[in-house]
């Protein structure tokens, strides 16, 4: 994974300069232990902040110091500027790095620190309140000649306002926070109605999220892709553009899978993007690592979105085809050396994927949040090319208080084809227990054939999956291996069921069979297997085609290895009990099966029907959070559609709508409460 | 007349054989057994075919019939061979165990004399040679038609639970109903399971419930699934139907030993005994008021993360079951801070010892996570007798000489830490996690006696926290035998046992104990 990962030469070049002694990072999870490792690489002291709940998580570990700066609320805790400036203090740590989001776009932080003489490990003061202002950022833009896109330049003061300026522009339209970034409060509109509610929505998240609830609207680029721009500069006015990253695909605005390079741009409107991205750095005289995104339309029109004054999740990407080490380019700037390399000196050397893995339901919503405890993790990394950038490990919790990202799984390859080969092996290796993850959706994304193809924009999910995302659909073929393998499953667990080591009595196993038959049932399907066996190889018969199965069949390993009809495939085994339901996780999605014998199956069919709850006059709470509102009371009539109650999670807010035209029966939770994936939250009648 | 004695007109002997086999295949009559079916539930043969290892059962006693003569009883049609209950033995992945299994198509699956006496042939079969029972009970109850002989029916069969109780392993599965008399035999056995929506078991019905107290209640809320393994803790644990309970036992046979002469069973185990378990280095919370699910150290510990657990809806702050280790059978007793801070109570203290002596009758050995905050206070505590309840736990742990590993997970406060499987009770390895805390009782309460009414309490706090609030206290005592890594626990314990597995210990000859009742 080019200059990154090959320690030796790396060390050589990082201790070649001096730098800090002691880097304060104030932040948490992956990005800080990211920023961490590279601290050490340049033998730099490093100090940890965290909050209470935090105290044992795996930055505070990695770090030479840790001090607690708060409770877990980020507000009280990775956002409080007066506790991370006594650690400063305290600790005596001579620059800090911010990471991404908190503190690292925050022009009032970085004033503070200059204040005190600490380093900011970014760019200074001025452009980060020039760019971080998405007003007055285009404004620059415009004059450093940069593309923008067509919009109004100007605070909204109120929804009505923001009607009238939508109507002026012309429909579609966006409303974003002026001082957001991440999709955080940012709402697209088709209409009056849309924008009033957009409105509405969008201020609120960027209050809860920024402090700030200024709103500006602009034309909304209907399928474009979005294509960012890496440039780093230093405090001489020198500035490099580090090739793009491709982040189109999208859920909610928020990125799920990025790649560098992008199978889009041809090399001159690479060039011309990164250098209006470089003029656009100058014009800020900007320094340290920054990212400039830019919507592009399907005829390689690029439009500027906005400048990123930090380093960015996705980054490793770039570092992967460029073989920098971007946080170590950032200390040397931040130090005051002049970049290393000149533009030609930079290279596209490869391909590199990056899946951001969440702790989130991709089946509601394309993820909404799930939280809990790994009580099993285990890292790809025995497989080479990989890279994961991860802040957890076995036994961490994943809370409501942070964002809910478990890893970035970066795989990397000679083209393009074995990038994704190698992401395919990887999520299928990747063992993630406790909590509920998106790889299934990852999965599928990777081997789409429209994403293999690079025919992507930000409405890939949408388009792809209009209804929603289901799960891998299984073809006949795939069904067959997936059936084989939970019924050799069976097998093996029942024969090391009769196995008794030392008993002194007399155990009599019927003679071992070679021969069993079995009923597996898979989404209501039901289906009449043969089993035999020979060893530690299983063949299969269903419906008069034959499956081969070979493995090792450890039934305690997370993973499962195995041969299927000659292709290698890795599964897990998510779950296995004594009534014969076995969960299979296969190419990423999970599936429920269940494998009896031929009598236990006949004799089900005698079982009562337990009759489910019927769901469509109960309104539980999909993810876990915190109510901010709730818009009905008990004995009023609600629309379908309409807005019920309002949770907001992991700082983003949903809203909770009837399923159904009803009178409100009951009302479980008021605004303030905290609720649980699955708590009651209104009934209707 | 013919050569053998018979008339030609009468069918052979052999003919007979075939003919009353047939009959007692059947049981009630197709028309029952589709009702049966129709209910949800399976026949009392299908049963134990789904029970036993395929073609492993021997019938006993096919060709016993009632000696009832009265209300007509003596009819041919009223006579159906075998009765109303199917008895003998077969295997379970290879083990033996003896079986009877009520059928609910004869009679209703009352219980007469000969019913009665079959299930006893197999019971005194099985103390002889050594193998647990298992009952699967679907019976209306007592035959009325016979009367007292039926009522000394249930009798030889009560003594024989209790005789056989601490010898074999003894479970009852019930599958119907299973009213007035016939609920002692479960309730004396070791475990009790349920189905759920289709079993149901009460002293009274809920006519007679109406009649007397003039109370209101369904079959399901006086005696369902739900209410015996939530609120009256008889039975042990509730399964969806009479597949998935039947799978579920066989499961569950398997972590068994025989009888009390044979040692808890060793499978086949995939899972390395040397696995370190990193998530439990994090897995206690830094304050000591914060909860966390004890189920998340015994999964990790255990092997393969397979625990069985009896009573999971009941007295959910002990935690008890059964689980492997290295193969090994062992039984797991916990506290759980999730629920009440893992307080003992009077259910959680009676729930704890009767497990606690299930696996010291049957040579297995105890593994106890302790993380205690004392005795619930309280009137409704006291009044229901804590003070006997609670000594049922200790009792149970001090008599079981077993081997006893305890690992103190966090706290381990007052009266309740000498229970907990504490080295004053013979504990073979106590072990303490950097985290615990042996002391009396919390700090802030410490410091409020021992200072009353004294100022700088916040100082005196400091100051217990300083000294009590770690494992030193117990360590520098030889109460803990040493202080260990979360992580290394698995290894640690499976190590142990390994050693213990030769343990000999015994208690002073006695008729028998009196555990406080």
């Amino acid at each position: 994974m080019a200059a990154y990962r090959s320690a030796a030469g790396f060390q050589r070049v990082l201790h070649a300069v001096k730098t800090f002694d002691k880097i304060l990072i104030a932040n948490r999870g992956e990005i800080a232990c990211r920023v961490i490792k590279t601290c050490k690489k340049m033998g730099i002291k490093t100090v940890a902040v965290h909050s209470d709940v935090d105290s044992s998580a795996v930055h505070v570990k990695m770090a030479d110091e840790a001090v607690c700066v708060g409770p877990a609320p980020t507000n009280k805790s990775y956002l409080n500027m007066d506790a991370i400036m006594n650690a400063i203090k305290q600790t005596g740590a001579q620059a800090v790095h911010p990471g991404y989001g908190f503190l690292s776009e925050n022009k009032q932080f970085a004033k503070r620190l200059a204040a005190e003489g600490v380093s900011f490990i970014g760019p200074d003061t001025h452009a980060i309140q020039a760019m971080g202002d998405k007003i007055e950022s285009k404004l620059i833009a415009k004059a450093a000649k940069v593309n923008t896109i067509p919009g109004f330049d100007g605070v909204v003061k109120d929804a009505e306002e923001a009607v009238k300026i939508a109507g002026e522009i012309g429909y579609p339209v966006m409303i974003k926070a002026s001082a957001g970034g991440g999709g955080k409060g940012m709402r697209i509109a088709w209409n009056d109605e849309e924008t009033r509610e957009g409105f509405r929505f969008s201020s609120q998240e960027a209050a809860s999220s920024f402090g700030d609830d200024r709103l500006l609207i602009e034309k909304f680029i209907d399928n474009p892709r979005h294509i960012e721009i890496q440039v780093l500069a230093d405090k001489h006015g020198n500035a490099l553009w580090l090739n793009e990253r491709e982040c189109s695909i999208q859920r909610r605005n928020q990125k799920v899978v990025e790649e560098a390079p992008s199978t889009f741009l041809d090399p001159d409107t690479r060039r011309a993007m990164g250098e209006q991205a470089v003029s656009l750095a100058k014009a800020v005289k900007y320094s340290s690592a920054g990212t400039v995104e830019f919507l592009v339309d399907s005829k390689k029109n690029f439009y500027f979105l906005e400048m990123n004054t930090r380093l960015q999740v996705e980054h490793p990407i770039t570092e992967c085809i460029t073989g920098l080490d971007l946080v170590q380019q950032m200390i040397r700037i931040a130090m005051g050396y002049k970049l290393q390399h000149k533009q030609s000196d930079i290279p596209i050397n490869g391909w590199a994927i990056e899946s951001r893995v969440y702790a989130e339901d991709p089946y509601k919503s394309f993820g909404l949040p799930s939280i809990g405890r790994l009580s099993q993790y285990q890292e790809p990394l025995d497989l080479r090319n990989v890279r994961v950038d991860s802040g957890i490990e076995e036994g961490s919790d994943i809370s409501i208080y942070y964002d809910p990202m478990i890893s970035k799984l970066v795989t990397y390859g000679k083209t393009r084809e074995e990038a994704l080969k190698k992401m395919e092996e990887a999520l299928d290796n990747y063992v993630i227990r406790g909590v509920t993850h998106n790889i299934p959706l990852l999965r599928e994304i990777i081997v789409h054939p429209r994403f293999v193809s690079g025919d992507i924009s930000t409405k890939f999910l949408p388009e792809v999956y209009p209804d929603g995302f289901k799960g891998h659909m299984l073809t006949a073929g795939e069904r067959r291996e997936l059936l084989a393998t939970a019924a050799a499953l069976y097998v093996a667990a029942q024969l090391r069921s009769q196995k008794f080591l030392g008993d002194l009595r007399v155990s009599v196993v019927p003679a071992e069979s070679r021969q069993w038959e079995l009923c597996v049932e898979l989404d209501k399907g039901v289906h009449m297997l043969g089993v035999s066996r020979s060893g530690n190889n299983y063949t299969v018969e269903i419906d008069g085609e034959k499956v081969e199965v070979s493995g090792e069949w450890n039934l305690a390993s997370a993973l499962l290895p195995l041969t299927i009809n000659g292709k290698h495939r890795t599964l897990q085994c998510l779950l296995r009990t004594a009534a014969g339901e076995i969960t299979l996780q296969y190419l990423g999605t999970s599936f429920k099966l269940r494998v009896l014998s031929k009598l236990a199956a006949s004799l089900s069919k005698h079982m009562p029907e337990k009759v489910p709850e019927d769901t469509s006059s109960i309104l539980r709470s999909p993810m876990p959070g915190s109510v901010v509102a709730v818009s009905v009371k008990p004995g009023d009539n609600v629309a379908e559609g309409q807005e019920i109650c309002v949770i907001e999670a992991m700082k983003m807010q949903n809203s909770m709508t009837a399923a159904k035209a009803a009178k409100v029966k009951s009302v479980h939770c008021k605004a303030g409460d905290t609720v649980g994936e699955g708590d009651l939250l209104v009934e209707l009648e | 007349m013919n050569a053998r004695g018979y008339s030609v007109n009468h069918p052979s002997v052999q003919e007979r054989i075939e003919k009353k086999r047939q009959a007692a295949l059947t049981g009630g009559g197709q028309l029952r057994i589709a009702a049966q079916h129709k209910r949800g539930k399976l026949t009392a043969r299908e049963r134990l075919e789904l029970l036993l290892d395929p073609d492993s059962f021997v019938e006993y006693d096919m060709f016993v019939e009632h000696r009832c003569s009265d209300f007509g009883m003596e009819a041919d049609h009223n006579k159906y061979p075998g009765d109303s209950v199917v008895t003998g033995q077969g295997r379970i992945n290879g083990r033996l165990v003896y079986v009877f299994s009520q059928d609910f198509t004869v009679f209703g699956g009352s219980l007469s004399g000969a019913h009665a006496q079959k299930i006893c042939k197999i019971m005194d079969q099985a103390m002889m040679v050594g193998a647990p029972v298992i009952g699967l009970n679907d019976s209306g109850g007592a035959r009325i038609q016979e009367g007292v002989e039926s009522l000394a029916g249930y009798a030889d069969i009560f003594l024989r639970n209790v005789m056989s109780s601490g010898v074999v392993p003894q479970i009852s599965l019930i599958m119907g109903p299973c009213a007035g008399g016939a609920v002692y035999s479960p309730a004396l056995t070791d475990f009790t399971f349920m189905v759920k929506d289709t079993s149901y078991l009460f002293i009274t019905g809920p006519d007679v419930v109406k009649s007397v107290t003039n109370e209101d209640v369904s079959q399901e809320e006086l005696g369902g699934a739900k209410t015996h393994t939530t609120v009256s803790g008889v039975a042990h644990r509730a399964f969806e139907n009479d597949v998935d309970a039947l799978l579920n036992l066989r499961d569950f046979f398997n972590f068994l030993p025989l009888s009390n002469k044979d040692p808890a069973p060793v499978t086949e185990c995939h899972d390395p005994r040397d696995r370190l378990v990193p998530g439990l280095d994090t897995v206690v919370p830094f304050e000591s008021t914060k909860a966390y699910d004890m189920l998340d150290i015994v999964h990790g510990i255990v092997d393969e993360r397979e625990f069985f657990e009896i009573m999971p809806n009941y007295a959910k702050n002990i935690v008890v079951g059964f689980a492997r280790m290295n193969g090994r059978t062992v039984g797991i007793v916990g506290n759980q801070p999730k629920v009440a801070s893992g307080c003992l109570d009077i259910n959680s203290s009676v729930k704890g010892a009767r497990f606690v002596r299930f696996c010291d009758a049957f040579n297995i050995p105890i593994i106890t996570f302790v993380d205690v905050p004392g005795f619930l206070p309280g009137t409704a505590q006291e009044y229901g007798g804590i003070i006997r309840h609670g000594a049922k736990l200790l009792y149970a742990f001090a008599e079981a000489t077993v081997p006893k590993i305890t690992v103190i997970t966090r706290k381990a406060y007052g009266g309740a830490y000498d229970v907990m499987s504490s080295k004053h009770l013979r504990g073979d390895v106590n072990y303490a996690w950097p985290s615990a805390e042996v002391a009396v009782m919390g700090a802030k309460g410490a410091v409020q006696i021992i200072f009353r009414g004294k100022e700088n309490q916040a100082e005196a706090e400091a100051e217990y926290v300083e000294k009590f609030a770690n494992p030193f206290p117990a360590a520098v005592r030889g109460f803990v035998d040493d202080i260990i890594q979360p992580s290394t626990t698995r290894k640690r314990i499976c190590r142990d046992l390994e050693v213990l597995a030769s343990k000999k210990q015994t208690n002073p000859w006695k008729k028998h104990a009196n555990i406080p009742l």
